[in-house]
């Protein structure tokens, strides 16, 4: 066994220790220097300019708690805990402009910080120094690649999130009358946006028991041929529910666009603005409208 | 499969079931002409509420059946289909075009009584 005092000797034969008790022996070595190993790894993160969203005392904190998760997670194992622990983070950093690099650089950064602290360790055991290494390393791999995924999947997570609530937002369906529904969409419709008007659309007539519907895409530039076929099929659809759509705003090129696939015109009901589509509307269901007074 | 006919004055209520054979369907196809011509019917309903599939038969026999009643004088209106089946009719290019459709059987009436208003 070698000697603290750095005399060598020749190592008596022994039993190499357990990768358990290594992992032991390394995590307390963790633990003891942990105020100098983390100001170390602090110093790093703002050597290379990373999370420069963040003030120094918020990477402090942050750099203590993921320290700790870290050595945690060297200690018990337990990765499902550390991806908790990652998204959880993640959630707190995304929304401050933190970005996917900087999270796994500075993982990395901590992985080398520790690693090299170990080579100072055991400079003088270059085997037990290998089997130390041999027990830090897949774990410190799978603690950087745990951290970087529960990064992403927020992320992701956020971004689905995002997405619906867009969706949600663009696609009204509105009853201005009895009987009367007005569908305006604005901006881009790929197919999947389409089909899901459609099946609002369709639920919405039954829910309302619409009579007539007036679809508005002034707010929409372009439809591609697949787009332009679904609304044709939107418009036959509500019509098997007894509803008639009055499709209003076609631009030039939507126009062109629906020559150009042989749409059936006479199939579809189209006027030119909203403001006509509404008054043919209620044309259809039986209103007139009456100004009452001259106004003041 | 036996599919409940109702007479409601000079109207014919067809109450489809959820799972019709193409047997059922050819079957009531000369059914429901045959009442027509017995009751001197000017209308007839068919009620497909409880239809959750329509393929691709049952969409030509229910074009026939209009299409027949129609050759009788008597109009034919389709009612309840759900906003699924319409979706997925569609898709597959079954338009009933040239059928009248209603959301659902008051609709149908309603509109029956209109048609009936103007063309006395």
């Amino acid at each position: 066994m070698a000697k603290r005092d750095g005399t060598s000797l020749s190592p008596e034969p022994k039993q190499a220790e357990e990768p358990s008790e290594l992992l032991r022996e390394l995590v307390a070595h963790l633990r003891q220097n942990r105020t100098q190993l983390r100001e170390e790894w602090v110093v790093r993160i703002t050597e290379t300019r990373l999370l420069t969203a963040m003030t120094k005392e918020e990477i402090f904190a942050e750099a203590t708690s993921v320290y700790d998760s870290y050595v945690e997670a060297l200690e018990t194992e337990a990765f499902e805990a550390l991806q908790a622990y990652a998204r959880n983070l993640s959630e707190r950093i995304i929304p401050r402009g933190v970005e996917t690099h900087e999270v796994v650089g500075i993982v990395l950064l901590l992985r080398d910080v520790l690693a090299r602290s170990l080579f100072a360790k055991y400079q003088n055991d270059f085997k037990k120094l290998n089997r130390i290494l041999d027990a830090y390393e897949p774990a410190a791999n799978r603690i950087a690649n745990t951290v970087a995924v529960g990064f992403v999947q927020e992320r992701e997570r956020v971004i689905r999130q995002q997405q619906e609530a867009i969706r949600e937002l663009s696609t009204p369906v509105l009853q201005v009358r009895e009987r009367l529904l007005i569908l305006p969409i604005i901006g881009v419709i790929d197919p999947q946006r389409a089909r899901q008007l459609t099946e609002q659309l369709l639920r919405g007539i039954r829910t309302n028991r619409a009579k007539v519907v007036v679809i508005d895409i002034t707010g929409v530039a372009a439809m591609d041929v697949t787009v332009a076929n679904h609304l044709v099929q939107t418009v036959e659809a509500s019509r098997l529910l007894g509803a008639t759509v009055i499709v209003t705003g076609l631009s030039p090129e939507i126009a062109q666009t629906l020559v150009t696939i042989g749409v059936d015109l006479g199939k579809m009901n189209t006027v030119g603005d909203l403001q006509g589509g509404i008054e043919q509307a209620e044309r259809l269901l039986g209103y007139k409208v009456e100004s009452l007074a001259e106004p003041r | 499969m036996e599919v409940p006919i109702l007479k409601q004055g000079a109207v014919l209520i067809a109450t489809f079931q959820a799972a019709l054979s193409d047997a059922d369907l050819n079957q009531l196809r000369m059914g429901l002409v045959q009442q027509v011509v017995k009751f001197r019917s000017r209308a007839v309903i068919v009620d497909v509420t409880a239809m959750d599939v329509m393929d691709s038969f049952a969409s030509r026999t229910l074009r026939e059946i209009a299409l027949m009643i129609r050759l009788r004088g008597a109009e034919t209106v389709i009612v309840g289909i759900q906003p699924e089946v319409a979706f997925a009719m569609v898709q597959l290019g079954l338009t009933l075009e040239g059928v009248a459709t209603a959301l659902d059987l008051e609709e149908g009436l309603a509109y029956l009584n209109e048609k009936f208003k103007t063309t006395n």
